[in-house]
C-alpha cells in the first residue's frame, strides 16, 4: 500500500469510526432515557419522533441554541479547557480498538481499526488514566465548592480503581501473550469440549476478572453505583455544576464515550471480540464479526444502564473500602493464580 | 524525514512546555506544563521506537503521579505565587552559563565520544523484549527495586498515618 492510499484509508476510517462513535453516544442516552423509563413504570422519551428516536438530535440542537454562561468567579482558561480535555480523551481511545476482521475492498486489504498497534491495551488504559485531567480541572476551575468536591471524588476514585481495573486485564494478556488488542481476539478463536466458545471468560477461567473488571468500570466511567463525583443528592451535579450548554453536553458526551470504549474493550478481553458464527456469501461473511461485536458491546451498555436503574448509590467511605480492600487484593490473587496455571501449563 | 520533522516538533513543545512550567505563577499551570512535558517526551520514546517506555511514561506519569500533583494542589487550594524580582546574578551569569554548558557538553558528546546515533527500533523497544531481558537477565535487579519501593511504600504509610492508629489497639466493646 502506498503512502497516499494509507492515508486515505485512514482518513476514511477515522472519519467512519468517529461518525459511529458520536451516534453511538446520542443513542446509548436514548437508551438510557427509554430503559430506566420502563424500569421506574414510565414511558422515557415518546415525543420526537417513532418511539422517540428524533430525542438525541433535538436534545443537540437545544444545547447547540442555549445560552453558553461562563461565571464570573471562574478561572477561565481551564474552565473552558477542562471539557475539551475530557472529550478529546474519551474520543481518543476509540482509534486501536478493532471491530472486526481484515476486509478487502478493491485491491485494498485493510483491518478494520484505525491503527493496529501492538502495545493497544497499553495505550487504551494510558488514555483513560489521563481523562481524570477533564474532570478534575473542570471542578476545580470552576471555583464551587460542589464542583470542587466532585472534582477531588472523582480523581480519588479514578486513580484508586484503575490499579484494580488495570491488573484484572493482566491475567488475560499473561494468557493471550501479547497486548495487541487484534492478537487477543485471535488467541479467543475456536471452542473447547465441542460448544463452549474459547472466550477468556470460560477457557482461561477469567471469570473473577471479568466481574472486578465489570465493576471497576463503573467507578471510571463515575456511574451508578459509584457515580459519587456527581451525586445529585448531595453535590448538586458535583464537577459540572457551573457548566451549561455545550460545554455540559461534551462532558455527557465523554462519559457516554468512555462507557462505550469500556464495553469494547470488555468485549474484546473477555468475551471474544468479533468471534461468532459466520456463514452465507461472502459480503455477510464481512459484516456478521462486526454484527456480533456490537451485540456484545450493547448487551454490556444494556446491563450498565440496567444497573443503574436497580442499585442505590454508595457512600464514599464504602467505595474507597471496596476498592482498595476487596477489589485490588481479588485481582491480584487472580493475577498470581492465573500466571501460576500458566507457568504450570508451560 | 517525517520521523526527524515530528522528533523535532515534539522536542520543541517539551523545551517550551518545560520553560512555560518555571515562568507560570499559578502552581496548577506549572503542573499542566508538567503534564505536556511528560507527553511530549512519550512521544519522543515512540518515535525512536521504544514503545512500551512511551506507554508506561504515559500511564506512569502523566496518568497517575501528575494526577496526584494536581489533586495536592485542588485540596490545598494553593493560589498564586508572589513574584520576586529574582536575582541579578542568576539573570546575567546563570542563563549565559547554563546555554554555554550545554552546548559545550553536545559538542564533546558529539566529537569525542564512540556513540553514534542510534537507528530507530535497533534497541528492544517492544514489550516482549523487555519482558525477555526483565524476567531473565535482570530478575535479580528487578526484584530488589520492587522490594525497594516496597519498602519506600511502607515507611510513606507510617509516616502518613496518624500516631494512634499506630498503637497497639484494644478490643472495643
Amino acid at each position: 500500500m502506498t503512502l497516499g492510499t494509507f492515508i486515505l484509508v485512514s482518513l476514511v476510517k477515522i472519519l467512519l469510526a468517529l461518525f459511529v462513535l458520536l451516534t453511538a453516544v446520542a443513542y446509548t442516552v436514548w437508551l438510557e432515557r427509554k430503559v430506566v423509563g420502563h424500569i421506574q413504570n414510565r414511558w422515557g422519551p415518546t415525543r420526537v419522533g417513532p418511539f422517540g428516536l428524533l430525542q438525541p438530535m433535538a436534545d443537540g440542537v437545544k444545547f447547540l441554541f442555549k445560552e453558553d454562561l461562563t461565571p464570573p468567579h471562574v478561572y477561565r482558561p481551564l474552565y473552558i479547557a477542562a471539557p475539551m480535555i475530557a472529550v478529546v480523551f474519551a474520543l481518543t481511545s476509540i482509534a486501536v480498538i478493532p471491530f472486526g476482521n481484515w476486509i478487502a475492498i478493491g485491491s485494498i486489504y485493510t483491518p478494520l481499526q484505525i491503527a493496529d498497534v501492538n502495545i493497544g491495551l497499553l495505550i487504551i488504559l494510558g488514555i483513560t488514566s489521563l481523562g481524570v485531567y477533564g474532570v478534575a480541572l473542570s471542578g476545580w476551575s470552576s471555583n464551587s465548592k460542589y464542583s470542587l468536591l466532585g472534582g477531588l471524588r472523582a480523581s480519588a476514585q479514578m486513580v484508586s480503581y484503575e490499579i484494580a481495573l488495570g491488573l484484572s486485564l493482566v491475567g488475560v494478556v499473561i494468557l493471550s501473550g501479547s497486548l495487541s488488542l487484534r492478537e487477543i481476539v485471535d488467541a479467543q478463536a475456536g471452542h473447547f469440549w465441542g460448544f463452549i466458545p474459547n472466550w477468556n471468560i470460560f477457557r482461561g477461567g477469567q471469570f473473577v476478572a471479568f466481574f472486578i473488571y465489570l465493576m471497576a468500570a463503573y467507578a471510571e466511567t463515575n456511574r451508578i453505583p459509584f457515580d459519587l463525583p456527581e451525586a445529585e443528592t448531595e453535590l448538586v451535579a458535583g464537577y459540572h455544576t457551573e457548566y451549561s450548554a455545550m460545554k455540559f453536553a461534551m462532558f455527557f458526551m465523554a462519559e457516554y464515550a468512555n462507557m462505550i470504549t469500556v464495553a469494547c474493550l470488555a468485549s474484546i478481553m473477555f468475551l471474544g471480540g468479533w468471534r461468532g458464527p459466520v456463514f452465507g456469501p461472502e459480503i455477510l461473511q464481512d459484516v456478521l464479526p462486526i454484527f456480533w461485536f456490537l451485540l456484545r458491546v450493547f448487551v454490556f451498555l444494556f446491563v450498565y444502564i440496567w444497573v443503574r436503574g436497580t442499585l442505590p448509590r454508595f457512600r464514599y467511605d464504602q467505595l474507597m473500602a471496596f476498592g482498595w480492600k476487596c477489589l485490588l487484593p481479588l485481582a491480584i490473587a487472580n493475577l498470581v493464580i492465573t500466571a501460576l496455571v500458566v507457568a504450570l501449563r508451560a | 524525514m517525517l520521523h526527524l520533522i515530528l522528533f523535532s516538533v515534539f522536542g520543541l513543545i517539551c523545551a517550551a512546555a518545560a520553560v512555560n512550567l518555571l515562568v507560570q505563577s499559578h502552581p496548577i499551570n506549572s503542573a499542566l506544563s508538567l503534564v505536556v512535558v511528560m507527553g511530549s517526551l512519550a512521544v519522543e520514546y515512540l518515535l525512536l521506537g521504544a514503545e512500551f517506555v512511551a506507554a508506561v511514561q504515559v500511564i506512569v506519569y502523566a496518568g497517575a503521579i501528575m494526577v496526584l500533583f494536581v489533586f495536592v494542589i485542588m485540596l490545598l487550594n494553593a493560589g498564586k505565587d508572589e513574584r520576586t524580582k529574582g536575582s541579578r546574578v542568576s539573570l546575567f551569569i546563570g542563563i549565559p552559563g547554563v546555554t554555554i554548558g550545554s552546548v559545550l557538553m553536545a559538542w564533546v558528546l558529539i566529537t569525542h565520544s564512540g556513540t553514534r546515533s542510534v537507528e530507530a527500533g535497533a534497541l528492544p523497544g517492544d514489550p516482549r523484549q523487555i519482558a525477555q531481558l526483565l524476567f531473565h537477565q535482570f530478575l535479580l535487579p528487578f526484584e530488589v527495586t520492587s522490594i525497594l519501593v516496597l519498602i519506600a511504600i511502607m515507611g510513606a504509610v507510617v509516616l502518613a498515618a496518624r500516631p494512634e492508629a499506630l498503637q497497639p489497639t484494644e478490643e472495643k466493646n
